[in-house]
């Protein structure tokens, strides 16, 4: 496969996950009162997940095949 | 210190600083040195995104709902990872196309339909001028808050003022002057403002750090880090249900879904956001970095939101204070002056930079998609006499400029306070939002027509004039508030806010589902449902399959018809200036070697196309299209003809694609056939050589039996003794003769492959041992001391027993042959380096010639000089040995011990389940 459209495919692929890291219902499960180190978890979960998800674009972006 | 003429001073040396950047940007571009070349740079000046709306109403919309302004910035995530498909592709036919906005786009994607990029002008207009608002009310507001320090009072509360008193008149002023300066100073073909982006981008750089100066202040100065600002806020129950916001809110999950969706348009057709992203970018490769650095800028400058939030609810406890203002009003409660100047300079900086891209965008999206095609159909005008026309061009932007901010103003006064600045700005996503299904499908979906496009932006663009901005206009007390609470002439299921009875969600959402329905659905419907034009048909393919032409000029085929070269020059020259005509047209015949612009020429139909894509950089393609028919002949062409030109196209590719990979097999296996053929030489080469060497070496035997047998034949008188001593010879010889015959058969077998191996598992100390007792005799014989070192136990190795003896016997042999004459001494020693069992064998002979080492592993190689000294071996031995050696997996060398002999060494891998686990493979 061309390695331009390998990379594009990765990305949609990272863009799907984050579809469902951010939304209904695994938001739902997150969306509890409790923190975890002080943070209520559902800005927690959001932040990380988001990190991890810009971490992960990254990788596959400056990946050298 | 925080005086009005301090903010007022501050604010201009700013201004200068950035226009300053801006000079030194342009100065570099016109040296040939971009500066904005660069993915970072790039990067950056995405955050444009992040107006004024971020800067202070991110704090406001957390203060009110929790997490649920994250998804403004979570969308531009999610879209952004799709770039390297999306982005990509639009940026690829915007370079080849010489787009010059999005309004150009959409309408060049239709037939560069001038109906089109005109509605696509309006609509963007009419939706972002809330949204330019907001930036004005920003900084406006903030001017007024500042300057009333020590004392916190809210804009509202200091009352209306007088037109021409209003802050608000004199910054939409400002920034006028502004933008003109730096946006429309000299017309570019290209439509790159190099200086703009450098300054956009330090824009966002100090509007981050400011952010992130207030967000450090109030976590860590006012408060103990994140979890105490958290566990404050938790003790207040108003704000504890805010830490799972979405509970118990009406559709929550529902507008948290469609508010990503919304913003996932957003960063892609805001005017702003296309000209940054695709007109400014210099560089496709920039994308990579900009994909996950961009989404890293999103994620710093929301992570203090949260915090700057409760603080400012437990500070401010009695709603006095608007949380939109928390980000300046914290510092200033603390008395940190300079802190509160650094806060107001970040949001004017992200207040100007979203103005300024944003005017500059659509400036030109009225002056070219808008006025220009208009202005060029009304010949009363006589336009088209005009010699120079760049000073139109910039006259109609810079009027266009100071409009828009002008009519944003009047929004301000309008509407403006009736809103929070978030649910402003989400009135003009909601507007960009439908581009969305024309500019997406455009690139991807072949068949979609102009009517299609036409009716799509129509309805949902009528959707949301009807279920936002009316109600906008109606809670400002401009229109009747019944409208909203009754419906139009009292009937319910119209209610702007309701419509159809759709309740329980917010009026964004609900806006959002109608005027997508409406959109996406004219929008299919009138794709399909009418005939594509020859002109919608060729600009389709050359969208969406953009990726598969060749270079620029992919249009030119399409056209057919009769232009003079000196009137497109004419045409060309009036609209960039004769100096960057001249430019363009001799840059086109360095590069094609095209006709001299003076001397009366027909022009050819790619001269006919690159003037028309020239001519689309400075005043878009619709009116390019008008300007280029007006001065050429053009024979139309029909549907089917564009189609066969696609048709034979395509096969061409389809042609040229199968004999390029046809050519690269057969280049292929040549380069194998080379490859095989020179191995062939060489083996024959070889075989030669073997051949003469074989048959010279059994001559050497042969001529000496020859001899004595002769000598015996002749003399009879010859003595007994002498007799016996001749035929002793002769028999030696004899059987060097069988001996070298016997290996060169052996030789021929392994080399050829056919030598039977057969393989079992050794026990090399014994093979060793064995070896050596029946040697044992030879070596009293001749004298010779023997010592033997070997290790108690040594794993087993997998080889054929036979053959690793005739190694042993021919290296202990070859020992016997060349030791000292006198005091004979050969050494024999078994160890396990490694992975491997070692043996081996050493003399105290004269040892190898240095540099022979390796040698005397050849093909009748002998050690010793072999002019003066009589051959002792058949030269194979080692050969061979070698050969089984690395048959099994080992190696045999030599090394020399200058005076003290030879020492050979082989090795054999030990079998890997007998292999110790300590010793571990090296």
């Amino acid at each position: 496969m061309d390695r331009f459209e390998l990379k594009g495919q990765r990305l949609a692929a990272l863009s799907v996950l984050g579809m469902v890291l951010f939304n209904y219902p695994l938001l739902a499960i997150f969306n509890v009162t409790a923190t975890v180190f002080g943070i209520p978890v559902l800005y927690a979960y959001i932040f990380c997940a988001w990190g991890l998800l810009t971490v992960c674009m990254a990788y596959v972006v400056e990946a050298k095949d | 210190m925080l005086q009005g003429w301090v903010i007022v001073a501050t604010s201009f040396a700013y201004l200068g600083l950035l226009f300053a950047i801006a000079y030194y940007a342009d100065r570099r571009a016109d040296a040939g040195h971009s500066v904005i070349a660069s993915p970072y740079i790039y990067s950056l000046s995405l955050g444009v995104y992040a107006t004024a709306w971020t800067f202070y109403g991110s704090v406001g919309r957390a203060a009110a709902d929790g997490v649920g302004f994250l998804p403004i910035y979570i969308g531009p995530t999610l879209m952004i990872a799709l770039w390297w498909v999306v982005m990509r592709k639009i940026i690829r036919i915007s370079k080849r196309n010489r787009i010059t906005s999005l309004a150009d786009f959409i309408g060049s994607r239709y037939g560069k339909s001038a109906l089109l990029g005109g509605l696509v002008t309006v609509i963007a207009v009419i939706g972002i001028l809330p949204y330019i608002s907001l930036q004005l009310k920003a900084v406006s507001n903030s001017f007024t808050i500042v300057q009333q320090y020590p004392h916190i009072i809210m804009p509202a509360n200091v009352g209306q003022l007088p037109l021409l008193q209003d802050t608000a008149l004199a910054v939409a002023l400002i920034l006028a002057a502004f933008t003109i300066a730096f946006g429309t100073r000299h017309l570019d073909a290209a439509e790159h403002h190099q200086g703009m982006v450098a300054a956009i981008a330090f824009e966002s750089l100090v509007k981050l750090l400011a952010f992130l100066a207030v967000g450090v202040f109030v976590t860590y100065g006012i408060y103990d880090g994140f979890a105490d600002v958290f566990a404050r806020a938790a003790e207040v129950p108003k704000l504890r249900a805010m830490m799972t916001p979405l509970e118990g809110v009406a559709g929550g999950y529902a507008s948290w879904m469609w508010l990503t969706v919304l913003s996932m348009a957003a960063i892609m057709f805001l005017p702003r956001q296309f000209q940054v992203a695709v007109i400014e970018n210099v560089d496709e490769k920039h994308l990579n970095k900009a994909i996950w650095l961009f989404p890293l800028y999103m994620i710093a400058i929301n992570l203090f939101v949260l915090p700057i939030a409760f603080g400012g609810l437990l500070h401010f406890p009695n709603g006095d204070v608007d949380a939109d203002t928390f980000v300046l009003t914290l510092p200033m409660e603390e008395h940190h002056e300079l802190l509160a100047l650094l806060v107001f300079i970040g949001g004017l900086s992200a207040a100007t930079g979203m103005v300024i891209v944003e005017t500059i965008a659509l400036s030109t999206m009225v002056c070219n998609d808008l006025l220009m095609p208009v202005l060029l159909r009304l010949s009363w005008l006589k336009l088209n006499q005009r010699k120079d026309l760049t000073g139109l061009l910039l006259g109609i932007r810079r009027g266009a400029i100071v409009a828009i901010l002008l009519l944003g103003f009047v929004y301000f006064r309008l509407a403006g306070e009736a809103y929070a600045l978030v649910s402003i700005g989400l009135i003009s996503f909601a507007a960009v939002a439908q581009f969305a299904p024309a500019a997406l499908g455009g690139i991807f979906w072949k068949r979609a027509t102009r009517r299609g496009a036409l009716c799509g932006l129509l309805a949902g663009f009528s959707v949301w004039l009807y279920t936002l901005l009316l109600p906008a206009l109606a809670r400002s007390g401009w229109l009747p508030i019944g409208l909203l609470e009754q419906g139009p002439f009292g009937i319910g299921l119209l209610k702007p806010q309701h419509l159809f009875g759709l309740g329980r969600l917010d009026h964004i959402t609900h806006a959002m589902i109608w005027s997508m329905i409406a959109n996406i659905g004219a929008y299919v419907i009138g794709s399909l449902s009418g005939t594509q034009s020859a002109e919608e048909h060729r600009q389709a393919s050359l969208f969406v399959d953009v990726f598969k032409q060749g270079g620029e000029g992919g249009g030119a085929r399409f056209w057919r018809g009769t232009a003079s070269v000196p009137d497109l020059y004419r045409l060309l020259a009036r609209f960039v200036g004769s100096a960057a005509a001249e430019e363009a047209i001799s840059d086109y015949r360095e590069s094609r070697g095209a006709p001299d612009p003076q001397s009366p020429q027909q022009a050819d139909a790619e001269f006919v196309h690159y003037v028309e894509t020239q001519l689309a950089g400075a005043i878009g393609a619709a009116s390019a299209r008008i300007m280029v028919a007006s001065v050429v002949k053009e024979d139309a062409l029909t549907i089917d003809e564009v189609r066969e030109i696609l048709d034979e196209a395509s096969q061409v590719v389809v042609y040229s694609h199968r004999l390029e990979q046809k050519s690269r097999e057969l280049e292929a296996a040549t380069a194998e056939l080379r490859i095989a053929n020179e191995r062939l030489t060489e083996l024959d080469r070889l075989k030669d050589d073997f051949i003469s060497t074989v048959t010279h070496e059994l001559r050497t035997p042969l001529t000496s039996i020859r001899a004595f047998s002769e000598i015996l034949l002749d003399d009879p008188e010859i003595e007994l003794e002498q007799r016996k001593n001749f035929l002793g010879i002769i028999t030696r010889e004899t059987a060097r003769l069988s001996r070298l015959i016997n290996q060169v058969l052996d030789l021929s077998k392994i080399e050829s492959g056919s030598a039977e191996w057969q393989e079992s598992s050794i026990d090399m100390k014994e093979l060793v041992g064995d070896t050596v007792d029946g040697m044992s005799q030879l070596f009293r014989e001749k004298g010779i001391r023997l010592s033997v070192d070997l290790p108690g136990r040594v794993p087993a190795v997998t080889a054929d027993f036979d053959r690793v003896v005739q190694v042993l016997l021919n290296l202990l042999s070859n020992a016997v042959k060349f030791c000292h004459r006198e005091r004979g001494e050969v050494r024999i020693e078994l160890s396990e380096q490694g992975a491997y069992l070692r043996v081996g064998v050493c003399d105290n002979g004269p040892g190898i010639r240095a540099g022979d080492e390796d040698a005397i592993f050849d093909k009748f190689r002998q050690g010793g000089d072999t002019l003066t000294d009589k051959p002792q071996g058949t030269g194979l031995g080692l050969h061979i040995s070698r050969h089984i050696v690395e048959r099994f997996g080992g190696r045999i060398w030599a090394e020399n011990r200058p005076g003290e002999g030879a020492c050979f060494y082989f090795t054999l891998p030990i079998a890997a389940q007998a292999a110790p686990l300590q010793g571990g493979i090296q």
